[in-house]
């Protein structure tokens, strides 16, 4: 399952050929130091191959979008980033990831997800009340010694997550009253309750109305001073407008990555560009 | 419909007429109307199954009112009829049952649900339903030759342990309402767990999912996040297991022991509604006698009756899925 | 945060989910056990006299139960001819005709007769037939049975009809058949495995059903000629032994429990293999 190659390799081994061109640079990322590195990352469910040697660098504090049409294996990346993966049966993941430098294999899992916090792609609110949907990370992980103290760590993560002046007044009510779009951001709030470093959002915003999706998208801007954030979307849009870096798959495969105005504007492969001008089926 | 060979053309009543007798013709109305009758005579036969029962006990009804359910003496020589041991013996008899099964029954559904890989659980589940099949008075067969005497060999184990309460005091004789608390333990376990297992399966995958990506470890996500979920659809399946330790007769009637005296002891005979039908009612001589039989038959109904209702409620809304 | 807390953590992950593991064992166990201890205990008494002769008085070895044997195998039969019609049909009519409030009152009672404990469906039998006619008979214990199979197969014939896809039923309708005729044509033909699977299983349950016989069909030493008398029938028999203070009745009462065991089970397994394909089985 875990992997071969050494962990000093990574700070050297450069991307694959698609990503190699000016690698954010045009972004004026340069200073910015990996967070997460995937090595020749394969993944299977039984037979299936859903994932081909898979190899990419996540810039800390640094939005990354993975782009691709439905099945493309986005989002089974994205879940091999938690290892949440390993949850569901009859799956093998081969490859390194690195997180910090350090195989993720090699953490505690309870202790990698803590860090590398999700959000998925329908809001999913425990069926508990506001409160403790929020608290529920903090009390688990022994992350709060008493009342007081989790009290001050849930409303700092609601308000981070800007939800704090629409829901103070109704912190014990259960969390199904909400809209979708402040379900969502609850869900956003409970994740970041644990303080993750890394933030994984599955299509976060692929069953909300416009204005809900601005107020995600204004969410990820600020949030990326605290964390690494990357986001599966099946919206370019969304992708150029929060991503510096963005991905392209295709069916398993990681075609193309670089900075997003790249991606987006003067794309290497063929396929990227006929996806991302809506030539692609 | 079969109107649609009338011209839209048609006039109203003509056209609705010409349709009957289309229908008629078809055998459509003919059919609606045999299904129907049969639908509508199961209301009648449960309508006249209460009818029946209260009216035959009437005698006894008007005889004692209310207070049949608050007194203890059972004496069919001097005709003096009260419910309160049987409905004890039964409320303690199916509480015991509950007390042993509902854990056993949760655990061994979120084992199937959650954690066994699909082909175990499906034929471990298959062996576990074929457990509710077999007949209850094969349980009691069994309750009476292999349960009694081994209730007799741990018995002071349990009394070295818990004979300091009241519960577990008095001479043990192996039938008792703890033996039949157990016996009837081993019957509701099957329906906690069929059920049980499909409602925990039900939960989204994305609620398990949440609780493992906050750093959650597999009994903490199934505890703290589906078993809420599922709660409700699980709470259903307590209160027909419940529903049915209320009413089983064999297994019952063959170890509580027959004795229609409230003590404290669990170790004591008691009996319980049911199993005092099934025992007494052939020998009922006397109409005050009979009666008695029917009403505390009238009581069980009632009692089960609530409990079903409760239960498929629970039921229900546990399979419209979440509820804070 | 310390690592103590992450340690115990997994303690209670790894203890608590063996626990459910054992639960189901246990479970699964109880079923095990219940075949092997019948059959040790009630095979070895099985002889070809257990299904050809008639109980023996006390004190004289032998004899079997065969009267009993035919006894449920009429009760059987006329619960089938109360309770199959009733159900089928009611079951076609919430499956196929059904308006919504009508329908919403025959699931409900239907389900509500589903929960009637079976004792007390005796007591109904009884002040319905015993009671007028002042004798027991096999006609009101069959009546007990019957009653019990109606809210099942109500709800499984509904079930099977119901999972018969659409397009076939306007198939058949496209063509120009009735209502009626594609249903009795295209419908209830595709359906008919699984709603006789159905019956067969609803057999099986009330097979085993003694408290409603008790004061119905009763009890009877000999053959119960014709329906308007008393009759054995195998699980009052099973009880009657079982409760007896006499040895070799005991030995007999196990062979029984053996016969009926087998007969229940196997009905079961044999359906709900048949069944497989389909998820759920009505209970």
């Amino acid at each position: 399952m875990q992997a071969s190659a050494p962990k000093s390799q990574m700070e050297l081994t450069m991307p694959t050929p698609t990503n190699s061109s000016a690698l954010g640079a045009s972004e004026g990322t340069s200073a910015s130091t990996i967070k997460l590195s995937a090595t020749d990352l394969n993944f299977h469910y039984g037979s299936f191959q859903a994932l081909h040697g898979i190899s990419m660098k996540i810039y800390a504090n640094r939005v990354t979008a993975f782009i691709g049409p439905s099945g493309c294996g986005k989002s089974t990346f994205l879940r091999t980033l938690n290892r949440l993966n390993e949850a569901v049966r009859n799956t093998r993941v081969d490859g390194t990831v690195l997180l910090d430098g350090q195989d993720i294999h090699d953490i505690e899992v309870s202790e990698l997800r803590r860090r590398v916090g999700m959000v998925f792609q329908r809001s999913n609110p425990f069926p508990k009340s506001i409160f403790e949907n929020v608290a529920y990370g903090l009390r688990i992980n022994g992350m709060a010694s008493n009342r007081a103290r989790l009290r001050e760590a849930v409303e700092q993560s609601l308000r981070r997550a800007a939800l704090w002046d629409e829901v103070k007044d109704k912190l014990n009510q259960s969390a199904y009253g909400l809209s979708g779009g402040q379900q969502q951001r609850l869900c956003i709030a409970r994740a970041l309750a644990v303080n993750p470093e890394v933030l994984l959002l599955d299509e976060p915003c692929s069953a909300l109305d416009p204005i809900a999706t601005a107020k995600i998208e204004d969410l990820i801007f600020q949030l990326k001073d605290s964390c690494t954030i990357v986001i599966v979307t099946h919206n370019m849009q969304q992708a150029a407008r929060v991503a510096d870096f963005t991905g392209f798959f295709l069916l398993g495969r990681l075609i193309e990555f670089d900075g997003t105005t790249v991606i987006f504007k003067n794309p290497a492969k063929k396929e990227t560009e006929d996806y991302v001008t809506g030539r692609f089926g | 419909m079969a109107a649609t060979s009338t011209p839209l053309a048609g006039s109203g009543p003509s056209r609705s007429a010409r349709s009957f007798i289309e229908r008629l013709r078809s055998g459509d109305q003919v059919a609606h109307a045999i299904t129907l009758a049969a639908a509508a005579s199961i209301l009648l036969l449960t309508g006249l199954l209460v009818y029946e029962l209260f009216i035959h006990s009437s005698e006894t009804r008007a005889k004692f009112g209310w207070s049949f359910l608050f007194t203890q003496t059972w004496d069919p020589v001097a005709d003096e009829y009260g419910a309160l041991p049987f409905i004890y013996g039964t409320l303690v008899s199916s509480a015991l049952a509950l007390l042993i099964g509902i854990p056993l029954g949760v655990g061994a559904a979120i084992f199937l649900a959650e954690l066994a890989p699909p082909k175990i659980s499906d034929a471990l589940t298959f062996l576990i339903e074929l457990l509710a099949a077999v007949p209850s008075v094969i349980y009691g067969l069994l309750g009476i030759f292999v349960l009694v005497p081994l209730l007799r060999i741990v018995e002071p184990a349990i009394r070295s342990v818990l004979g300091w309460t009241p519960l577990f005091q008095g001479p043990f004789y192996g039938v008792s309402l703890f033996s039949a608390g157990v016996v009837l333990s081993v019957m509701i376990v099957p329906f906690i767990i069929s059920i049980s297992r499909e409602v925990i399966r039900a939960v989204p995958a994305d609620q398990r999912e949440a609780a493992l990506a906050l750093g959650a470890t597999r009994w903490e996500a199934t505890w703290d996040v589906v078993i809420p979920y599922a709660k409700s659809g699980i709470l259903g399946s307590i209160f027909l297991a419940l529903a049915r330790s209320l009413g089983e007769t064999m297994a019952v009637t063959m170890v509580i022991g027959n004795d229609p005296k409230i003590k404290a002891s669990l170790f004591a005979p008691g009996y319980s509604i049911a199993a005092v039908i099934a025992n007494e009612f052939t020998e009922a001589t006397g109409d005050i006698y009979t009666s008695a039989l029917i009403e505390l038959g009238l009581v069980l109904f009632g009692l089960t009756i609530v409990i079903n209702a409760l239960a498929r409620a629970l039921v229900a809304t546990g399979n419209r899925g979440g509820n804070a | 945060m310390t690592s103590l807390h992450t340690l115990r953590r997994k303690a209670v992950n790894a203890v608590m989910l063996s626990l459910t593991g054992l639960c189901t064992f246990a479970a699964a166990g109880t079923l095990v056990f219940i075949l092997g201890y019948l059959f040790v205990h009630g095979a070895k008494d099985l002889s070809l006299d257990f299904f050809t002769k008639l109980p023996t008085p006390v004190g004289e070895t032998g004899g079997g139960m065969a009267n009993a044997i035919v006894g449920s195998a009429k009760l059987l039969l006329i619960a089938m001819l109360v309770g199959v019609p009733i159900g089928f049909l009611g079951g076609v009519y919430l499956a196929e005709f059904g308006g919504a409030t009508f329908s919403f009152l025959v699931r409900y009672v239907t389900d509500l007769l589903n929960g009637v404990p079976s004792i007390v469906i005796g007591i109904f039998a009884y002040t319905l037939i015993v009671l007028p006619q002042k004798h027991f008979s096999t006609i009101a214990g069959g009546l007990a049975l019957g009653v019990m199979m109606i809210p099942i197969a109500v709800r499984s014939t509904e079930e099977f009809l119901r999972a018969v896809p659409a397009s076939l039923r306007e198939g058949a309708m496209a063509l120009g058949a009735s209502r009626t005729k594609s249903i009795l044509t295209v419908v209830i033909p595709a359906a008919k495995n699984g709603i006789m699977t159905g019956i067969m299983l609803n057999l099986a349950r009330v097979a085993g059903e003694t408290a409603p016989l008790l004061f119905t069909s009763f009890s009877n030493r000999f053959w119960s000629p014709g329906w308007e008398q008393p009759t054995a029938a195998l699980p009052v028999m099973i009880f009657t032994y079982a409760i007896s203070p006499y040895e070799d009745w005991h030995q007999q009462a196990w062979a029984a429990g053996f016969v009926l065991l087998m007969l229940v089970l196997s009905v079961n397994i044999i359906a709900r293999l048949l069944l497989a394909k389909r998820k759920h089985v009505a209970r």
